[in-house]
């Protein structure tokens, strides 16, 4: 690893002053758990490393009947994973990480981390679109809301200027439906190859009929891909095995995948159609138990 | 350089740290505890893994400067003297170890999941360890040594 100047800041103000004053070369730090990483590799240099994960402000996850999940900049995977609350009323968003990295990663790696950093194979942020989540981010001016669904611009790439900090994840309440996150990866701690965060929500007087849902597809793409036509497809309509077929089609349609070490483009298609089926059939099987 | 305070094994230490070394170098190369290795280098093999604060962590994708006033515990932390941790006890016993090379690793991880929930099931201690990787015995006796010990 290259050597930096290192700052521990104390305060949002302090962080946010400090990328003002360094911009692009600077990077923030947090779990680092993808950083480091990439700073191993030499794959990054920065020469400022604004340190925030003393800042104890950030580290939270709260929850209002009305206002729904707040998730601070600090909070842990673990802490998600773990979080009564999250079990019980988002429970997509403790299933999706009890499947990311390793249970060490997973104590130290912060969930808002891994947004930042921007790996279209993330776990995390099919998870939070799914549920039409919103970031906030913070600069030196002031706060701005973006959603989830918007953060993602390019590989790696999100849309965080380089003089703000993402500060906290908004999830707003799930007043129906459930969901389900499942991937596809070679190994248990691997990155997904293809991942599919799904919320579905039944009809609460005849549970075969989908009123809503939401297909969102990790790691087939320079972003997460929402698979709209898909759910144009079976919004208001019956989830028979016939139409669960062809959304899948569909979202195989729609996704990018690339060649790459998890396999060929062709295989992924194949295994996104199975990961449509199998993921709405568990979230719709979810849904009407409610 | 920044001065890092930090206690490790019950031992409070100070020293001088360039802010890029991490966890993991700082304990091998500047306080000789060889037990916590750098295998991968990119947080997949566990061979780095440490309890920081009681919790398993990879120390080598952790910058040292960050566990300022923090306490770590280490393999070589884990015997009280002569005598060793349930843990390592049962690692022998089960015949647990081969090369040895995974073996602090798996122990650190084992020690946090035991922390945290004193009676795991086997897929409790499965998914605790995936993060730790071993070439040599397949897994199955290291799980049986962790299974012995919570079920204790």
């Amino acid at each position: 690893m290259d050597s930096f100047e290192y700052f521990r800041t104390r305060n949002v103000k302090e962080a946010c002053a400090l990328l003002s004053q360094y911009g692009e070369e600077a990077k923030i730090l947090a779990g680092g758990q993808s950083l480091v990483t990439l700073m191993k590799q030499k794959l990054v240099s920065p020469t400022y490393i604004i340190d925030i994960k003393g800042i104890p402000e950030l580290d939270y996850i709260r929850y209002d009947e009305a206002d729904g999940l707040r998730i601070g900049a600090l909070a842990t995977h673990r802490s998600l994973e773990k979080s009564e609350i999250v079990k019980d009323k988002f429970f997509i968003l403790a299933e999706m990480e009890s499947s990311l990295a390793s249970v060490p990663v997973r104590n130290w790696g912060t969930v808002v981390g891994n947004l930042c950093h921007g790996d279209p194979a993330s776990d995390v942020a099919p998870a939070l679109i799914a549920l039409g989540a919103d970031a906030t981010l913070t600069g030196k001016e002031g706060s701005r809301v973006v959603p989830v669904e918007d953060f993602f611009t390019d590989y790696f790439e999100t849309a965080v200027r380089p003089e703000e900090i993402v500060t906290e994840i908004h999830v707003p309440p799930v007043r129906e439906g459930e969901g389900c996150y499942y991937k596809f990866a070679h190994r248990a701690t691997d990155l997904a190859a293809v991942g599919m965060a799904i919320h579905v929500i039944m009809d609460p007087v005849d549970r075969e009929l989908c009123k809503d849902i939401r297909i969102v597809m990790g790691s087939v793409g320079p972003t997460p891909l929402r698979s709209k036509r898909a759910e144009d497809f079976l919004r208001g309509e019956r989830l028979d095995e016939k139409r669960i077929e062809e959304a899948a089609r569909l979202s195989s349609e729609d996704a990018e995948p690339t060649t790459d070490i998890n396999g060929s483009e062709d295989y992924k298609r194949e295994i996104i159609k199975v990961l449509v089926r199998r993921t709405i059939k568990d979230a719709a099987v979810r849904a009407a138990q409610q | 350089m920044e001065t890092l305070n930090i206690t490790v094994n019950g031992e409070a230490i100070e020293a001088q740290i360039d802010p890029n070394t991490t966890l993991q170098k700082f304990l091998h190369d500047t306080l000789g505890l060889t037990g916590t290795k750098e295998g991968c280098g990119s947080g997949m093999c566990g061979c780095c893994t440490v309890l920081l604060e009681g919790k398993a962590i990879k120390s080598c994708l952790v910058l040292a400067i960050q566990t300022q006033g923090m306490t770590v515990r280490t393999i070589e932390g884990l015997a009280d003297g002569e005598t060793l941790d349930p843990l390592q006890k049962a690692f022998v016993e089960k015949g647990a170890i081969q090369c040895g090379y995974c073996t602090p690793g798996m122990i650190m991880s084992s020690k946090g999941l035991l922390e945290e929930n004193p009676n795991p099931s086997e897929q409790d201690v499965r998914s605790a360890l995936s993060g730790n990787l071993c070439r040599c015995t397949g897994y199955h006796k290291i799980v049986e040594a962790v299974l012995s010990v919570g079920h204790r």
